[in-house]
């Protein structure tokens, strides 16, 4: 356990090491706060039947910015230490592949979540402006931070899988952001099947991130797309793992 | 400390070491020497749990380096190849972080980490983020690295390469020293390295073992065909054909040096001919400007076995 604490404490680090975090952080408050923007000022325009933290997790810009940044956070992962050849001083140090794996995992996704602690502050600045709460619950809050978290975990997986199959890390970062967008949009496909039958409707719509973040952030906690998403992610973590030992195989 | 059986690597079907045989005994420093590609750092790479063998089997301190790997890997230090090392992280903070996780107990690491950054010269770095380093430098964080955890064996992958004759003897010396507390296992084709520290020397080749010895022993072998070389002016006479004339005296190859002569005389073994020619020199009235019995080098060990088949 402290080896991996170890190692994660490094993955952690050397995200402020290199000007990718702080690039990423910048491009994110960038689009987070101009959809916050957005969203505010267009509900001063008309009255609309859902609050300020639903619009602001429910719009295109969140979603952009959303989809863009796994790849940011994940191609570095594996692809670096490949190039770099610092993967031979890492496996030849007495650690296990399972602690190499679960520890870049989870530093990404400790950066992820570093990514979304001031969207917090917004809620809050706006509630201390406005004089009222920016949802409409407490629960609205915790159902969509849930589901940042799940769908983050389950996207970040698929990035770290990404990432130890090249040494390339634009190559890993092209890998993931297509399959990203691709799990991403699987979910959309379901508004254009109009006239289809509803079963495939409602299939695509179990793997809707947008309809998972629609339920979420009106507070309902829903167990199916929790489900969906743990298993997916463990899913990834094993073939990222079985990736990276393959990896000793072909050398 | 090493045992190696029969170990074999392919690469897509292509042997990169083949059936390698041998042990390397607690305190002793032995050195891998073979031309580039011969499979040098494979074999390292092996042994340090890096990659799996195709076949054969290793251990290392009794601990076999794949069914028992962790343990294997907790009593080696390895350094690779051109040390690879985290660009972005200062020197101190590398070295309590590899500490860490080479399982090093937390109250011991400042420790730790202070001796070798003396042992090793990096002492005056150590706040020095590690991708600013020289290349002198970056060798020995990774040797201190390999130090860390206090291993009973190191697995040097060319650790002098890219150093300039300063540092080299420097890390030259800091081996030495190591040996005396540490197995050493080190790769090279700087061979006067070779001959200077290490006790036993492994001469590879294209993926075999062509020779395993001590250097002396290497070095004895080759005396016997050892020779002496004459500079002289020797006017009009043919002086190859007069130094062949000399009874231990079994070939002579000729350089001209300006108005000078190099003769190159290959010898019976154990011969020494130096003062017939000198007496051969005197009756003639050469000019003579140097005499001398060539001692014969590991290089010429080295050249010899692994030209052998391509002559």
């Amino acid at each position: 356990m402290r080896k991996f604490y170890t190692l994660l404490s490094r993955e952690v680090r050397s995200y402020f090491y290199s000007p990718i975090a702080y690039i990423v952080l910048v491009f994110f408050l960038l689009v987070s706060g101009v959809d916050f923007y957005f969203q505010i000022s267009f509900m001063n325009q008309r009255p609309v039947p859902y609050s300020v933290q639903e619009a602001f997790f429910n719009s295109v810009f969140f979603w952009f910015a959303f989809v863009l940044i796994f790849p940011l956070i994940t191609m570095r992962l594996f692809a670096e230490e490949f190039k770099l050849g610092t993967i031979e001083p890492l496996m030849t140090a007495p650690v296990r592949d399972w602690q190499v794996v679960l520890s870049k995992f989870f530093g990404g996704l400790v950066f992820y979540i570093i990514l979304w602690v001031p969207t917090a502050f917004y809620f809050a600045i706006f509630q201390y402006i406005a004089g009222r709460p920016a949802a409409g619950s407490i629960g609205a809050y915790w159902g969509s931070y849930l589901m940042l978290l799940l769908v983050g975990m389950f996207y970040l997986s698929v990035g770290c899988f990404a990432s130890v199959l090249t040494k390339n890390q634009i190559i890993a970062a092209i890998i993931s952001f297509c399959a990203i967008t691709l799990l991403f949009f699987l979910g959309l496909v379901q508004f254009i099947l109009l006239d289809v039958s509803s079963a495939t409707r409602d299939l695509l719509g179990y793997f809707s991130a947008l309809e998972h973040m629609g339920t979420f952030s009106r507070g309902v906690i829903d167990t199916r797309p929790i489900v969906l998403y743990l298993s997916m992610t463990v899913v990834m973590l094993t073939l990222t793992h079985q990736a990276f030992q393959s990896r000793k195989w072909r050398l | 400390m090493i045992r190696v059986e029969n170990l074999t690597k392919r690469y897509a079907g292509q042997a990169a070491i083949r059936d390698l045989n041998f042990e390397v005994g607690k305190g002793e420093i032995m050195g891998f020497l073979g031309p580039n590609g011969a499979g040098k750092t494979t074999t390292m790479r092996i042994l340090a749990g890096f990659m799996p063998a195709t076949s054969g089997r290793a251990s290392i301190a009794g601990f076999d380096i794949f069914e028992q790997s962790l343990q294997a890997r907790t009593r080696l230090g390895y350094m690779p190849e051109n040390v690879p090392l985290y660009g972005d992280m200062r020197v101190t903070e590398y070295l309590d972080y590899r500490a860490a996780l080479k399982g090093v107990p937390h109250r011991r690491i400042a420790e730790r980490v202070g001796d070798v950054k003396e042992l090793c010269g990096v002492k005056d770095v150590e706040k020095k983020i590690i991708g600013a380093l020289s290349k002198g430098y970056r060798q020995r964080v990774g040797l201190a690295d390999a130090l860390l955890h206090e291993p009973d064996l190191l697995i040097l992958d060319e650790p002098t390469i890219g150093l300039d004759p300063n540092q080299i003897r420097q890390v030259r010396e800091l081996i030495k020293n190591l040996g005396r507390q540490h197995t050493i296992l080190l790769s090279t084709h700087i061979l006067p390295e070779v001959e200077m520290t290490c006790s036993r020397v492994t001469i590879i080749h294209k993926g075999r073992i062509e020779a395993c010895d001590t250097p002396e022993n290497l070095l004895g072998k080759l005396r016997q065909a050892g020779g002496v070389v004459l500079e002289a002016k020797v006017g009009k006479d043919n002086g190859a054909e007069e130094l062949k004339k000399i009874s231990a005296v079994r070939d002579v190859t000729t350089d001209v040096d300006g108005e000078w002569n190099v003769f190159s005389l290959r010898v019976e073994s154990g011969a020494d001919v130096r003062e017939e020619v000198f007496r051969l020199a005197t009756a003639r009235h050469w000019t003579v400007r140097e005499l001398t019995q060539r001692r014969a080098t590991l290089e010429d060990v080295f050249v010899e076995i692994t030209h052998a088949d391509e002559v």
